[in-house]
């Protein structure tokens, strides 16, 4: 065979027809996750149901804790990580709440943990259907999050997830979000890299914490002051040194980040911008939105519109949200006129979580850009090209009048609808 | 029947602890894991453990324990054995739970329910000091009626929580109850509970000083109170057989028990009970008693 040959039969060997939930499963496998512990929850079950499957078909040899609760699926994965193990879990909106109390622990405890979120609105009321609102709430925990625009760069994400993760200059957990049902139950083209690729790419975990060596007797995060304890044993840091470690851990990742990223990149042929964002049609833009997951594959086909009415605008997409990549963004939009923020989630009582994280990012800048923000798509609300349209419209307008608010601004909402609800029946109901 | 002797000289804690003078739970713990031995795995929830643990840095143990937050103890011990699994370890190490009451009965129950539904290979040893000591003293699940503590100043209105009866109805193959004034009898369940696959229950009652109200030279002599007026009864259930222990075999005769005013008016926690509570008690230990009497009839 010819080299191209040679390519074109490992392609075609290799694509296979994949749900998000099922890409974020097949990464799972590959990654030779040795422990896993999950709870159902709607979108994301589809995940550790084809991971029982693979385990009982004998394609991953993992031992899988079928748990009674989220809570203690991610204390199951906290103890066995620190047992040794490369673990996972997967879940969406009040299944990743009820893992809160966890969440500071696994990232206190500096604990190579991956989660794959199908993102989920929160309840009340019950919404099964995406937003960005539960991927938002764990922002302040010390855990990596990416958001992925699809099921290759579920899966592409995952490999790298672990491998960050597991960087001796990391140890830290990391979540991999997508859009509940727009990815987690839709099908699209996977490229599965060859296993030997992928154990050369990750290789097994190399743990700071090994419970399992008894000849190493330790206690993991006993009471901890607010003081350095000196003893004549040695000297141990207090909470506060141990929470500056994690902070500069984190800051530190973006580095780390870009670096897997472009290893994954010249090994597999696959990129996601610079591992950090991704920028589409910004060359000649004045003009940027800035979104993440959905909303910015939506975007995609807004632009192509806006462009043809003479706008000079483009895309960047939010891939890492935490560590908040504050210097790349700055550096992007200092000659930028103008960003149009797109939120499908709301940091309730202020506005979007994007936008007001923008904002304070570009604080800095002599020559600040203009920022407005929009509401989109909470509880699974369609977001529609006619949306984002709308929105930039909106945007330019007050921009030019020289308006420039914190106040929310909702797009696709129906009110009118509601001409004859009466709400107060919401109120008072029983 | 194993006596003192038997007991191996080598210590797993070290010694001054930051655990309180007469601390019951230490006793347990120390005789615990004497039993267990060095391959041996410990996972701890918040709780008075916690605080014999000592501080940062420094481990008051001589095998490596995990701490973990507090409504975890049963998910985190299910997780250091899937890890074990997974490195091919798990019949070398031995995974031990140590949780108190509060975090047993109340806030770690799902958790615990679910390892032991699971059939999780593990031990899960439940220090019952009858209420939350660790935070000042607030009631728990397994509080009895009538104690005072600060979130129940008029006393308790309710009983304790039958926690090995709970365990048992998940049907594991070994439960036994245990008390700290009884340390060779708890020796050898441990040793046992050892060599057994699957989930192992303790429900061990934890004489405390400072929360039960009396002299830290008085554990062992309370704890023997509880046993010998019946309030606290020693069994193990192996596979569904109930055996009474030695210490408590003579009190199914309740003409041998002493007198429950001995138990109760020994601790300042019991002690604005009325009469009338006390009659309630009486009633209380003899329907225990009448049902261990009525299984241990039925097995034969």
């Amino acid at each position: 065979m010819t080299a191209i040959e040679e390519k074109k039969a490992d392609l075609n060997e290799n694509i296979m027809i994949l749900t998000g939930n099922h890409a974020a499963a097949h990464a799972f496998r590959q990654a030779k996750v040795g422990v896993i512990s999950a709870y159902p929850i709607t979108p994301q079950s589809p995940v550790v149901e084809k991971i029982a499957e693979f385990i009982a078909e004998g394609k991953l040899k993992a031992r899988f804790v079928k748990v009674e609760s989220e809570h203690s699926a991610l204390a199951v994965c906290c103890a066995a990580s620190a047992t040794g193990s490369r673990v996972g879990t997967a879940t969406s909106a009040h299944g990743l709440e009820l893992m809160y109390e966890m969440l500071p622990w696994a990232a206190g405890n500096r604990l190579p943990i991956i989660i794959n979120l199908a993102t989920r609105s929160l309840g009340a009321p019950w919404s099964v259907w995406t937003d960005h609102s539960d991927f938002i709430t764990i922002r302040d925990v010390g855990w990596i999050q990416f958001m992925c625009e699809n099921n290759q760069e579920i899966y592409d994400t995952n490999l790298q997830a672990f491998k960050i993760a597991e960087d001796p200059r990391v140890y830290l957990p990391a979540i991999v979000a997508y859009d509940g049902y727009i990815l987690s139950h839709t099908m699209m083209p996977v490229k599965l890299e060859n296993q030997d690729k992928i154990d050369e790419f990750l290789p097994p975990l190399n743990h700071h914490i090994n419970l399992s060596d008894i000849s190493q007797v330790k206690g993991i995060d006993p009471v901890t002051t607010p003081h350095i304890v000196k003893r004549t044993e040695g000297t141990a840091p207090g909470y506060y040194e141990y929470r500056y470690a994690l902070q500069k851990s984190l800051e530190s990742s973006i580095d780390i980040i870009k670096e897997v990223h472009d290893e994954f990149a010249r090994k597999f042929g696959r990129s996601y911008g610079n591992g950090i964002y991704k920028k589409i049609q910004t060359e000649d833009a004045d003009t940027i939105i800035f979104a993440m997951g959905s909303v910015s594959s939506q975007a995609r086909v807004a632009i192509k519109k806006l462009r043809e009415e003479g706008l000079k605008i483009g895309i960047v997409s939010l891939k890492l949200f935490r560590p908040y990549p504050f210097k790349e963004l700055r550096e992007f939009f200092k000659d930028k006129e103008n960003i149009i923020v797109f939120d499908r989630d709301i940091g309730y009582g202020y506005e979007g979580v994007l936008s007001y994280e923008l904002k304070a990012a570009l604080y800095s800048l002599k020559e600040r850009p203009n920022i407005k923000g929009f509401i989109v798509g909470l509880g699974g609300r369609d977001v529609k090209t006619e949306h984002i349209i709308t929105g930039v419209h909106k945007a330019l307008d007050e921009f030019k009048q020289g308006i420039f608010t914190n106040e929310t601004d909702f797009l696709g909402l129906r009110l009118d609808e509601l001409s004859d609800y009466d709400e107060s029946t919401y109120f008072k109901r029983g | 029947m194993v006596n003192v002797m038997d007991l191996p000289e080598e210590e797993f804690i070290y010694p001054g602890t930051r655990a309180c003078a007469g601390c019951g739970m230490a006793l347990i713990y120390r005789i615990a894991l004497k039993a267990l031995g060095a391959k041996t795995l410990i996972t701890v929830p918040a709780s008075c453990l916690t605080v014999l643990h000592g501080m940062q840095g420094f481990c008051s143990t001589k095998i490596s324990v995990y701490h973990t937050p507090f409504a975890t103890t049963g998910a985190s011990a299910s997780g250091i054995l899937a890890s074990l699994e997974d490195k091919g370890l798990e019949d070398e190490i031995t995974v031990l739970a140590f949780a108190g009451d509060g975090g047993t009965t109340d806030i770690g129950i799902q958790a615990l329910s679910g390892a032991a539904e699971r059939e999780t290979n593990f031990i899960y040893a439940c220090y019952d000091n009858e209420a939350y000591m660790n935070t000042g003293v607030q009631r728990s699940g397994s509080t009895p009626l009538g104690v005072k503590t600060t979130t129940t100043p008029e006393g308790k209105l309710v009983h304790k929580k039958n926690m090995p009866k709970i365990l048992e109805a998940h049907g594991i193959p070994y439960v036994a109850t245990g008390i700290a004034s009884y340390p060779l009898d708890l020796y050898e369940k441990f040793k046992k509970a050892r060599d057994i696959h699957g989930s192992k229950y303790f429900h061990i009652l934890s004489p405390c000083p400072p929360g039960w109200g009396y002299e830290p030279k008085d554990t062992i002599l309370i704890g023997r109170l509880a046993v010998q007026t019946g309030f606290w009864i020693l069994y193990e259930v192996e596979n569904g057989i109930l055996k009474l222990s030695r210490a408590s075999s003579r009190y199914l005769d309740p003409s041998k028990r002493k007198p429950i005013e001995d138990y109760l008016m020994a601790q300042k926690r019991f002690s604005q009970m009325t009469q009338q509570e006390i009659e309630v008690y009486k009633t209380y230990i003899n329907d225990m008693w009448a049902d261990i009497n009525r299984r241990i009839q039925n097995q034969d």
